[in-house]
C-alpha cells in the first residue's frame, strides 16, 4: 500500500497530462468531425469526395501507427512535432474521422418534413442548418460522441509508447522503479476507470439537457419552464451547444 | 531526406514477417473474443443478480480502461502470481479479453432482438434451457450479428500494434527495430501505415456491405 501512496502524486501528474491530451484530441476531433460531417452532406460532389477520403483513410488507419508516423517519420522530411502535439494530432485525426460519420449520419436522420418546413418558411440554408437541423442532429450525435470520448481517453495510453509521460508511462516508470507491478497497475486502471465514469456521467447530463431544450424530456425544475408566452419564438432550438 | 525505394524493398521481407505476427495475433485474439463474448452475453442473462451484476461491472471496467494498460497488467503482474506467459500469448489474451467486452454487447443486442414469441413457444414446448438457447434463440440471434462482429475484427487488427508495447515484434515493432538500426524511420513507418490502411479499408467496406445485405 505504501508504494501506491509514494507513487500516487506522480501518477496524478501523469493523469493530468492524460486529461490534457484527451481534451486537446477531443477539441480537434470535434472540429474535424463537424467539418467532415457537413462536407459529407454538402451538395458539392468535390466536398463530399474530400470528406469521404478523409473519413475512410483515418478510420482505416491505426491510431498508434499514425502517432509513430507523426513522431518518427515526419521529422525526417522536415515536419518536427512536439511529442504531445504528435499525439493530439494523431488521435484528433483518427477520432475526428469516426465523428465525421456520426455528424453525417445525424444530419441525414433529420426527417425531410423539417427541411420542407424551413423552405416553406423561406429560411436561408445557413439559418436552417443553425436553427433547425443542427439543434436536432446534435441530440442524436451526443450518445455516439460519448462513446468516442471514452475511446479517445483509452487511446491516449498509447502516447506512452512515444515517451510522453502521461499516466500509462508514469505507471511503467513506477513499476520499473519499485518492482511493485500489481498495486501500480491497479491504481492506474482505476484512475482511467474513474475518469471514464465521470465523462460518461457528464455526457449523460448533457444528453438530458439537450433533450430538454428540444422539448423531448421533462423540464428540470418548474421555475425554469418557459411561460406559455414564449411558445411563439421558436424556443425549442434554444440553449443547445 | 529522400524516399529510397531500394531501401524500402530491402526491409519489405522483415515488415511482412511482422505482418504475419500481426495477423495471427489478431485472428487468435478474435477467436477468443468471439467465444468468450458469447459466454459473457449468456452470463449476463443469468437469473442470479449477483452473477449478472458482477459480470456487467467487470465488462464495464474492461471497456473503460486502455487495452495497453491491460496488456501491461497481464504481462507484468501475472508472473508474480506464478503465471508466466510469453509476450505473444499475453498479447493475444489481452486483445481477446478486451474485445470480448465489446462482442458480448453485440451478442446481447442480437439476443434481445429475438421476438418474445420464440421464447414463449420454447416454454410451451417445454424445451430445456439448453435446447431453448442452442436450438431456438442463438441460431436466430447469431447470424444477424455476424457483420457487426466483423467490424470488431478490423478494430482488433488496428489495435494489435499495441502488442509492441509488451515486446511482441509485430509489424510496428519490426518497423521500429529497423528504424532504430538504420536511423531511417520514414520508409518503414510509412510502409506499415500504408499496409494497415490497405488491409483495413477494403475489409471495412466488405463488412459494411454484408451488414446492409444480411443484417437486420
Amino acid at each position: 500500500m505504501s508504494v501506491v501512496l509514494q507513487s500516487f502524486p506522480l501518477l496524478l501528474q501523469g493523469l493530468i497530462l492524460t486529461l490534457e491530451i484527451t481534451a486537446g484530441g477531443a477539441v480537434l476531433a470535434l472540429v474535424l468531425a463537424f467539418l467532415a460531417g457537413l462536407a459529407g452532406t454538402a451538395r458539392s460532389r468535390i466536398l463530399r469526395a474530400v470528406s469521404r477520403v478523409y473519413v475512410e483513410f483515418f478510420r482505416g488507419s491505426s491510431a498508434l501507427v499514425l502517432m509513430f508516423w507523426f513522431f518518427f517519420a515526419l521529422p525526417l522530411i522536415g515536419f518536427r512535432f512536439e511529442a504531445v502535439a504528435a499525439a493530439i494530432i494523431a488521435l484528433g485525426l483518427n477520432v475526428g474521422a469516426y465523428g465525421g460519420e456520426v455528424v453525417r449520419g445525424a444530419i441525414l436522420s433529420i426527417p425531410p418534413a423539417q427541411y420542407e418546413a424551413t423552405i416553406a418558411l423561406n429560411m436561408s440554408p445557413a439559418l436552417r442548418m443553425r436553427r433547425v437541423i443542427l439543434p436536432q442532429a446534435w441530440a442524436s450525435m451526443l450518445p455516439p460522441f460519448g462513446n468516442l470520448l471514452i475511446e479517445l481517453l483509452k487511446a491516449t495510453a498509447v502516447a506512452a509508447l512515444i515517451t510522453i509521460n502521461e499516466l500509462t508511462f508514469v505507471g511503467q516508470q513506477q513499476r520499473a522503479a519499485t518492482g511493485e507491478s500489481l498495486p501500480i497497475y491497479t491504481t492506474v486502471l482505476f484512475m482511467y476507470f474513474v475518469v471514464a465514469q465521470v465523462l460518461i456521467f457528464g455526457m449523460r447530463r448533457l444528453e438530458l439537457r439537450t433533450a430538454r431544450s428540444l422539448g423531448r424530456a421533462p423540464a428540470a425544475r418548474r421555475g425554469r419552464r418557459p411561460a406559455l408566452a414564449g411558445v411563439g419564438d421558436g424556443g425549442g432550438s434554444g440553449g443547445v451547444g | 531526406m529522400q524516399w529510397d525505394w531500394n531501401y524500402a524493398a530491402d526491409i519489405m521481407p522483415r515488415l511482412l514477417d511482422g505482418l504475419v505476427v500481426t495477423v495471427s495475433a489478431t485472428l487468435v485474439g478474435y477467436l477468443i473474443a468471439v467465444v468468450l463474448g458469447l459466454a459473457i452475453a449468456l452470463l449476463r442473462r443469468s437469473d442470479n443478480r449477483a452473477v449478472s451484476g458482477t459480470v456487467r461491472w467487470i465488462m464495464e471496467f474492461i471497456r473503460s480502461t486502455p487495452l495497453l494498460v491491460q496488456l501491461f497488467f497481464i504481462f507484468f503482474v501475472l508472473p508474480s502470481f506464478g503465471v508466466v506467459l510469453s509476450a505473444f500469448t499475453a498479447g493475444v489474451i489481452g486483445l481477446g479479453l478486451h474485445y470480448a467486452a465489446y462482442t458480448s454487447e453485440v451478442y446481447r443486442a442480437g439476443i434481445e432482438a429475438v421476438p418474445k414469441g420464440q421464447w414463449e413457444a420454447a416454454t410451451a414446448l417445454s424445451l430445456s434451457p439448453g435446447r431453448t438457447w442452442f436450438g431456438v434463440v442463438l441460431p436466430q440471434a447469431v447470424p444477424k450479428v455476424i457483420p457487426a462482429l466483423g467490424n470488431y475484427l478490423i478494430a482488433m487488427f488496428k489495435d494489435s500494434p499495441m502488442l509492441f508495447g509488451i515486446t511482441v515484434v509485430e509489424m510496428l515493432g519490426a518497423a521500429y527495430q529497423i528504424g532504430a538500426e538504420t536511423f531511417r524511420y520514414l520508409e518503414p513507418m510509412t510502409i506499415v501505415g500504408v499496409l494497415f490502411v490497405v488491409v483495413s479499408i477494403p475489409a471495412s467496406i466488405l463488412f459494411r456491405y454484408l451488414e446492409r445485405r444480411y443484417g437486420h
